[in-house]
């Protein structure tokens, strides 16, 4: 139900004064209680009463969740709570990790990414979150912070559809780490909104490709579709195609049209399930261009 | 429910207040301190009116809770004015009639307060890139856009 006045209903904030406190805090409350980072999806939600937790655990000020970290051989780790303008402006992300800065300025507006977070949107399991194609393509590794102490999580098998991830309660998911992208490699975020900024995505595709000798065709291309399925999607016909076919025109249509096969999205105010699909051709046919043409196509 | 003693610093003043966790920092501000030019439109984090500045970067004070703001520095409309002279941005919105109704006005200025204190020289796209998270169902924007790049102009 829409709740029209701009008041949130009732609960406790906690903020704990550890993770450990954090964890079994939040462990003790099940359902009840729920960290939040920027708040820009649960504040919303809780408005307009999909979620009626009684405890939002405040986890934004534990050590290293603001920090972002680089080093050359182990890569990037970036702290859970920073925020999407920190990623777009961060020298060493623009550096090494441009795909994140590119999917984070498609999000929303300037205020709102003052308060976004990457890992956030993670951890809400949306399908359409913008910068969750990047971290997929780029194996992005979460840090989590459980009952039983600190463990990790590939995003692989993470989302198990919408809002619903592997977290348990007393999750907290303290960072994310990224590898060293692979040589040579280029990306790209394509995203179609209602309008030019500010939309949640109708559809949008992540393109990751970097050259490999291994493959037959001589790169191998990671995709990840945004909006089209339950969870973000990795459309792995598409990417067989292109590591198995000389890249051509005609390969990079039947890539496209590949990915377009493979998803049944649903219809809704954003779009119907029709365009999006058609729209899933078009981008990718557009974003693995893109991506072919800068790694040496 | 609980409730949380905060202090802070608004628009330079040092500030307390009594508020519940649920509170918005939005609430706060019009409800509480009564402080009214910052405004409630969506209450989404859509349309940027509620916008203040959360130690200087904009937020959408409907999406953040007042409790959050304890020991932080706030800035709104009613900050940017000093001694008696409007912010440059207001004289520009003024002249250039970058104002109708009003109500998207306070965002406005502080969206563009913060591209102006981390861009001094924005482009017209800079301008429309940092405005896309404030709705106005008035001007049609050219105006906004035109009044900002002329305060930019005059700093």
């Amino acid at each position: 139900m829409l709740n029209p006045t701009p008041g949130l209903p009732a609960f406790d904030y906690v903020k704990p004064a550890s993770l450990p406190e954090a964890s079994h805090f939040l462990a003790a409350h099940g359902d009840t209680a729920r960290p939040f980072m920027g708040g820009t999806d649960t504040f919303v939600r809780m408005r307009d009463g999909f979620w009626g937790e009684k405890h939002l655990v405040d986890v934004k000020h534990f050590e290293g969740m603001n920090a972002i970290a680089f080093d050359s051989d182990s890569g990037l780790t970036m702290g859970a709570a920073v925020n999407m303008n920190r990623v777009i402006a961060s020298p060493e992300i623009n550096a090494h990790y441009p795909l994140l800065a590119e999917a984070a300025r498609t999000v929303a507006s300037y205020q709102l990414r003052s308060r976004a977070t990457i890992v956030g949107n993670i951890c809400n399991g949306s399908p359409a979150g913008d910068t969750t194609g990047a971290c997929l393509v780029l194996h992005g590794v979460l840090h989590v912070h459980g009952v039983n102490g600190p463990r990790t999580e590939s995003l692989d098998h993470f989302f198990l559809g919408p809002g619903k991830t592997v977290l348990q309660p007393g999750d907290i998911v303290t960072a994310i780490s990224f590898p060293r992208p692979p040589q040579g490699w280029a990306g790209r975020y394509l995203k179609l909104g209602r309008n030019a900024l500010g939309d949640l995505a109708i559809v949008g595709v992540t393109a990751l490709g970097y050259p490999d000798s291994t493959a037959t065709s001589g790169c191998r291309f990671r995709l990840a579709l945004a909006s089209v399925a339950p969870i973000p999607y990795r459309p792995v016909a598409a990417e067989t195609i292109l590591a198995e076919n000389k890249i051509d025109e005609n390969t990079i249509v039947a890539a496209a049209e590949a990915a377009m096969n493979g998803v049944k999205p649903i219809s809704d105010a954003r779009g119907s399930a029709r365009y999006r699909q058609m729209m899933v051709r078009n981008l990718t046919r557009q974003a693995v261009t893109d991506v072919w043409q800068q790694i040496g196509g | 429910m609980a409730v949380h003693n905060i202090t802070f610093t608004l628009n330079g003043e040092a500030e307390a207040a009594v508020v519940p966790s649920h509170m918005t920092l939005l609430q706060m501000l019009r409800e509480e301190i009564v402080m009214t030019g910052t405004k409630n439109g969506c209450a989404a984090g859509e349309c940027g009116a509620c916008t203040v500045l959360l130690n200087g970067e904009p937020v959408n004070s409907c999406l953040v809770l007042a409790v959050e703001c304890d020991g932080q520095t706030l800035v709104t409309v009613e900050g940017l004015a000093h001694d008696r002279q409007l912010d440059p941005l207001q004289q520009a919105l003024i002249e250039i009639g970058g104002v109708q109704c009003g109500f998207c006005t306070p965002g406005v200025l502080i969206s563009a307060r913060a591209l102006l204190d981390r861009n001094p020289h924005p482009t017209k796209a800079d301008v429309q890139a940092a405005l896309v998270g404030n709705l106005c169902r008035c001007t049609g924007y050219v105006r906004i856009i035109d009044g900002v790049l002329a305060a930019a102009e005059r700093a």
